[in-house]
């Protein structure tokens, strides 16, 4: 399947949540250090659930509609269930096949996310590697 | 590069129907086309033929054993320095240190010759158009001593500015490593006039000559460099095989960089004497069946012919500016193509250099994205990254035609709702 179909274009072209918050409970961006691109998510948090989220950066079309399609996916829901989302949940999201490289394009906004969160570092399904 | 480096007594066109025949790669319909030889190329069947003999005839190590197959093996190894040492003109075979790669052949001069030769105050003067590989072991050993890196900057043509060369050198100057080709702009840097300085003001220079010895007759001996380095897998050769040229005495000078088997003369409990070059250098069992491999890739290009693959690249770079150059919002980065190797840097408006790579390979074209391991050049001009096409001998005009068409499509996929 071409990883350029319609549902990333869109996300791509028209990402949903896009920009920052002025008092973000959390606040946090990255690199991927293998292609420059960067990404920063803004959470405010009430209650341990996601009320309101943002990102900005600049990346490739997997790197910017993946984070688009995660801002949707945890909108109300709590941290915790963020912390448990995992490398698959992300590939799911997605829903076609991405080589090595382009994965960690796939995975950077969750990076951010867990990273903002809870300081967790490394990628998303390489934490015990 | 200047015309007394090319050998044009040796030119006659490529057959570059004949030389695709020997890469089995390209035998798909349509073909793969192979845009990212700078990173690393294909392989011709009499590379991998010359390995197999290796593992299926005489598979053995080498300077050990007293039977046949081993002596074999040695003599296949050590044959394969000469046509290495015969590639660039080496004085003597013994100049040829089989390393892993360009870097390794670096760090190993980093460690080496840095370790008696450079301390605090010392300056090693670099250039914006490192590849990592040249910037970072010389950053290491700047740390590790106190010296000072300086750098030679490019003007806005993506060419070394020389005005500065002079201010740069002084008594302080111990070494200039300098690409000879860079590896994103495809810059031929004029490199006998930056030794010639560096030499006029007592310094030694180290040549990157990844992106040079694959694609044009590189001379070490009337460059007169010092060390020169250069890796195996960018030259039609196996990956885990390259090579450190240096002038003899300052390898015979120079420290061992890895300890261990080979490298030893006699070995007692507390102390050790040292074999000589290049064994000195070469700890451990080598990449014999590599080495062997890279021997025949030296022998596939001088037999195609170094001056017929330079003036083919120079066709297919003038084509490529010719024809990319027509894209609307198309940034081609570096200089004019008679300036520069096979190598076209670019980015195109609204689209980023990644999914340029990716839309191109759904149209099997391979072609590199990123910052090819020179972020200092991407902060220099002032990008994140570019997409890169690079050229070799297997190339064909038609790969930069379904290049140009591809782009197309990547920019109607890309900004059809944007304008």
């Amino acid at each position: 399947m071409n990883i350029y179909q319609e549902e990333l274009l869109d996300h791509y072209e028209n990402p949903c949540n896009y920009g920052t918050l002025p008092n973000p409970d959390i606040s946090h961006e990255e690199d991927n250090p293998l292609c420059g691109d960067r990404i920063r998510m803004d959470l405010l948090v009430e209650d341990d659930i996601i009320k309101e989220v943002r990102f900005c950066g600049h990346g490739c079309t997997i790197s910017l509609a993946a984070a688009s399609m995660l801002t949707e996916k945890i909108e109300g829901k709590t941290l915790t269930e963020i912390k448990n989302l995992s490398r698959d949940d992300i590939m799911d999201m997605i829903g076609i096949p991405l080589g090595p490289v382009r994965v960690k394009c796939a995975l950077l906004a969750l990076k951010v996310l867990k990273a903002g969160a809870y300081g967790i570092k490394g990628w998303p399904g390489e934490e015990g590697e | 590069m200047t015309q007394k480096t090319m050998h044009t007594s040796d030119f006659r066109p490529l057959d570059v129907q004949a030389i695709r025949g020997d890469f089995p790669i390209f035998s798909d319909t349509p073909p793969l086309a192979f845009l990212d030889s700078a990173a690393s190329t294909q392989t011709p069947r009499p590379v991998v033929e010359a390995m197999d003999a290796y593992y299926d005839t005489y598979r053995s190590n080498i300077h050990r054993g007293i039977y046949r197959i081993s002596e074999e093996a040695t003599e296949q190894h050590e044959n394969a320095r000469k046509k290495l040492a015969h590639l660039i003109n080496a004085p003597r075979t013994s100049q040829i240190v089989f390393t892993r790669n360009t870097t390794e052949s670096i760090n190993l001069v980093a460690y080496s010759w840095g370790s008696i030769n450079i301390s605090q105050g010392d300056e090693i003067v670099l250039t914006d158009l490192e590849h990592h590989s040249n910037l970072v072991p010389w950053q290491m050993l700047a740390q590790r001593t106190g010296a000072t890196l300086r750098y030679l900057e490019i003007t806005d043509q993506g060419l070394l500015d020389f005005t500065q060369l002079q201010d740069l050198l002084s008594e302080k100057t111990k070494l200039v490593a300098i690409t000879h080709v860079s590896n994103v702009l495809g810059t031929i840097n004029p490199i006998q006039s930056v030794i010639d300085a560096a030499h006029a003001a007592g310094a030694k220079v180290l040549i990157d000559a990844a992106q040079s010895v694959p694609h044009f007759h590189v001379d070490v001996q009337q460059l007169d460099c010092d060390f020169l380095a250069f890796s195996g897998h960018k030259m039609c050769g196996p990956t885990g095989v390259g090579v450190l040229y240096g002038k003899l005495d300052l390898l015979e000078e120079m420290p061992p960089f890895l300890g261990g088997g080979s490298m030893i003369r006699s070995v007692e409990r507390d102390i050790s004497t040292y074999a000589d070059v290049p064994a000195k250098f070469e700890a451990g069992t080598p990449s014999i069946a590599e080495a062997i491999g890279l021997g025949a890739a030296a022998d596939y290009i001088t037999q195609a012919g170094l001056a017929s693959i330079h003036v083919h690249e120079q066709e297919l770079i003038k084509y490529a500016h010719d024809r990319l150059q027509d894209i609307e919002g198309i940034t081609i980065y570096g200089p004019a193509p008679h300036q520069k190797a096979g190598v076209i840097s670019f980015n195109i408006d609204g689209i980023h250099p990644h999914d340029v790579a990716g839309i191109l390979d759904t149209h099997n074209i391979a072609i590199r994205a990123g910052h090819h391991c020179a972020q200092p050049l991407m902060k220099k001009l002032d990008v994140i990254a570019t997409a890169r096409a690079s050229f070799y001998l297997y190339n064909t005009l038609e790969d930069v035609d379904r290049l140009y068409e591809a782009l197309q499509k990547a920019q109607a996929l890309m900004i059809r709702r944007k304008q």
